[in-house]
């Protein structure tokens, strides 16, 4: 649309706007750090003196578990699909690490979950890839297989609250100098692996072009089963990543602990400009939509508002934002 | 059913091959109503003093779940779908519970229809904002599930509310025949009354248009965006009834969505309605929501872990989804 615009000529009255829609387009991180950047100075206005090093460690703590979901919502949707099994798989995995935490012990109870989850996401992966599964579908029905099987788990094992092994406690809840949490020890890690896999490698491309078109990607020699495969396993892993932080933050072991986190995970990326349809978006947009999303829930609690208000305007940001998306991309 | 009008020509011609026409195009329901007959017939087995009780508690349990399916059901077969639909439920639930407590019973009728009405402006809002903002369905209504819930804590933050003595007597006991919970009755009625003429109007083409070819229907003259918005409101309907179904059976209103929006999917999926819009009845989905509640019964009566119950809920789910990929991706290549 910016090219239609600077080619009619240059005293173009819509120039500066189709700027903005191009720098929106194809920057849509620098909008998205603007928001960010005034929402955290309303944080400050509104509460003078809250913006502090130990507030950014506390928004910093919830957005790291919320951003790991997410990520595994990103690299879903980039492909076309979506992972709503994320909510059991990561609860499954805290649960089953805190009921071996006291017998088998934690490393143990770790192997155990991962290879868990690793499964969980292989035959989703099987489904939609080889069997051609619609993964909204798939992730779903794999979410109450994997509820149903914790739960079963949880009545041979009974496991109480301090079944959190105490290195996910300090993992999920602590931090250096009570300032830098040590969450960003998984998270760092992990960020960098999505973001350069993404960027740089033949994977993170195969990823794009299989949302993008799925049939010129499988024209062009992609095997776009055996990426999906993966893709689950990976978007599984990270899930159980997330619910080993999570049980430490909460230091709760529950079966059913971050289903609440599911549809924010998907908003946080929606919000970072990863388009549902497939083939657009990136990591590091997700990651600033996680900060945009932590931010605006911290900010409605400080003033007050009862969760009520909050779930009412993220529900209308989501809309918002996306619509400002569609827009100006133009797609339908 | 028969409203594909060139089949119907030929079907008066020839009764035989109109039955088998017939039978071809509803064979997964007819698939259906076999399995659960089957499974009545298992637990009449496992379970010989299952009877007039185990009916009626079937009926109540299952009404809520069958108008969430029924309004699923309607958004899929325009090719869309709507993840707010358990949160609208409780949207109404709560606003119809807390209106009807302490007031007399005629009020009581007002608050229905209200409850009605808000259903349908909950539905509109959904179907103008995906059609307006061209925003994909997904996203609009899992946004929007955050929304309606959020006016429904706002409405009532803890459970409570009342309802109208009628109310509740509307749906539970029977209606003549002790075999004839009243739960049934009223869902027989609401499909006859609402569905049915829609399904045989220009409406109901046009929904199913839409749903199998967008291009194709606005070629034919459909306008697209007005019917997509007319199926959102449609669902609102439904998941109103749905909501109030929940006020009856429970007396209160609860603020928090129940688990009806999955399920109303994976019922839709069961019930043989295509997700990618056009192919499928309501009527499908309504028997897949019986017969779910029904392996649940059974379970219970086998003392099977009513987890284990979960887990085959999800297998059902992937298992039929995956034979119908199969049965596309063979039929694709042949």
């Amino acid at each position: 649309m910016s090219g239609l615009a600077s080619a009619s000529g240059a005293p173009n009255p819509w120039l500066t706007a189709a700027a903005w829609r191009g720098l929106f387009r194809d920057r849509p991180m620098i909008p998205l750090l603007g928001l960010l950047a005034v929402l955290v100075v309303i944080s400050d206005l509104v509460r003078p003196g809250i913006v502090s090093p130990e507030w950014v460690s506390v928004i910093l703590r919830a957005a790291v578990l919320l951003a790991i979901l997410a990520g595994c919502q990103t690299l879903t949707m980039l492909t076309g699909g979506i992972d709503l099994s994320v909510g059991a798989v990561a609860s499954m995995s805290g649960f089953v690490v805190a009921s071996f935490a006291a017998g088998a012990g934690t490393p143990t109870g770790i192997v155990v979950a991962l290879v868990a989850a690793a499964l969980a996401g292989f035959v989703t992966g099987i489904g939609v890839g080889v069997f051609r599964v619609h993964p909204l579908i798939m992730t779903l029905g794999m979410s109450f297989v994997i509820l149903g099987l914790a739960n079963v788990w949880q009545l041979q094992s009974v496991v109480t609250s301090t079944g959190v092994p105490p290195a996910f406690r300090w993992l999920g809840s602590q931090a250096f100098a009570d300032v830098v949490p040590f969450s960003l020890l998984v998270f760092l890690p992990v960020a960098g692996l999505i973001l350069v896999g993404l960027k740089v490698t033949g994977y993170g491309r195969l990823l794009y072009a299989i949302g993008d078109n799925p049939v010129a990607a499988r024209l062009s020699g992609a095997r776009s089963w055996q990426v999906l495969v993966v893709l689950y396993v990976v978007s599984a892993l990270l899930a159980a990543v997330a619910g080993f932080l999570y049980s430490g933050y909460t230091n709760v072991a529950s079966v059913t602990l971050v289903d609440s986190a599911v549809l924010p995970s998907v908003a946080a990326a929606v919000i970072g400009g990863t388009s549902i349809l497939g083939g657009r978006g990136g990591y590091g947009g997700t990651i600033v939509g996680t900060l945009i999303l932590t931010v605006i829930s911290s900010l409605l609690s400080s003033l007050g508002y009862p969760e009520a208000v909050r779930q009412i305007l993220f529900g209308t940001i989501i809309v918002a934002v996306a619509a400002a998306y569609t827009r100006v991309t133009g797609e339908a | 059913m028969s409203a594909l009008s060139g089949t119907v020509d030929t079907a008066r011609a020839r009764p035989a091959d109109a039955l088998a026409a017939w039978t071809r195009r509803n064979a997964w329901d007819l698939g259906l109503v076999g399995f659960l007959v089957g499974l009545l017939v298992f637990t009449k087995l496992i379970q010989p003093s299952y009877g007039v009780p185990g009916v009626q508690g079937l009926a109540i349990s299952v009404l809520p779940l069958a108008l969430a399916a029924v309004a699923q059901a309607i958004v899929v077969l325009s090719g869309g779908i709507d993840l707010s639909l358990g949160s609208m439920m409780a949207l109404v639930n709560v606003v119809a519970a807390t209106q009807m407590q302490g007031q007399s019973e005629e009020f009581g009728v007002a608050v229905v229809l209200g409850a009605l009405l808000l259903g349908l402006a909950l539905g509109a809002v959904n179907g103008s904002l995906i059609v307006l903002t061209r925003v994909p369905d997904i996203v609009v209504t899992l946004a929007m599930s955050f929304v309606w819930a959020g006016f429904a804590l706002l409405v009532l933050p803890t459970p409570g509310g009342g309802s109208a003595k009628w109310l509740p007597e509307l749906v539970t006991g029977s209606l003549g025949n002790e075999w004839i919970p009243k739960a049934a009755v009223v869902l027989i009625i609401v499909i006859a009354l609402i569905w049915i003429p829609v399904r045989r109007s220009w409406l109901g083409l046009s929904l199913y248009a839409i749903g199998s070819n967008r291009l194709a229907a606005f070629r034919s003259g459909v306008s697209v965006g007005r019917t997509r918005i007319l199926a959102y409101t449609l669902m609102g309907l439904f998941a109103a009834l749905g909501g109030l179904s929940l006020t009856a059976s429970t007396g209160i209103g609860i603020p928090v969505p129940g688990p009806y929006t999955l399920l109303s999917v994976a019922a839709v999926v069961l019930g043989g309605v295509s997700l990618a819009g056009g192919r499928g009845s309501v009527f499908g989905p309504i028997l897949a929501v019986i017969i779910l509640q029904l392996i649940r019964t059974d379970m219970t009566f086998l003392d099977v872990d009513t987890n284990l119950a979960t887990v085959l809920q999800g297998l059902i789910l992937i298992g039929l989804e995956l034979i119908g990929s199969l049965v596309q991706i063979r039929a694709s290549r042949a």
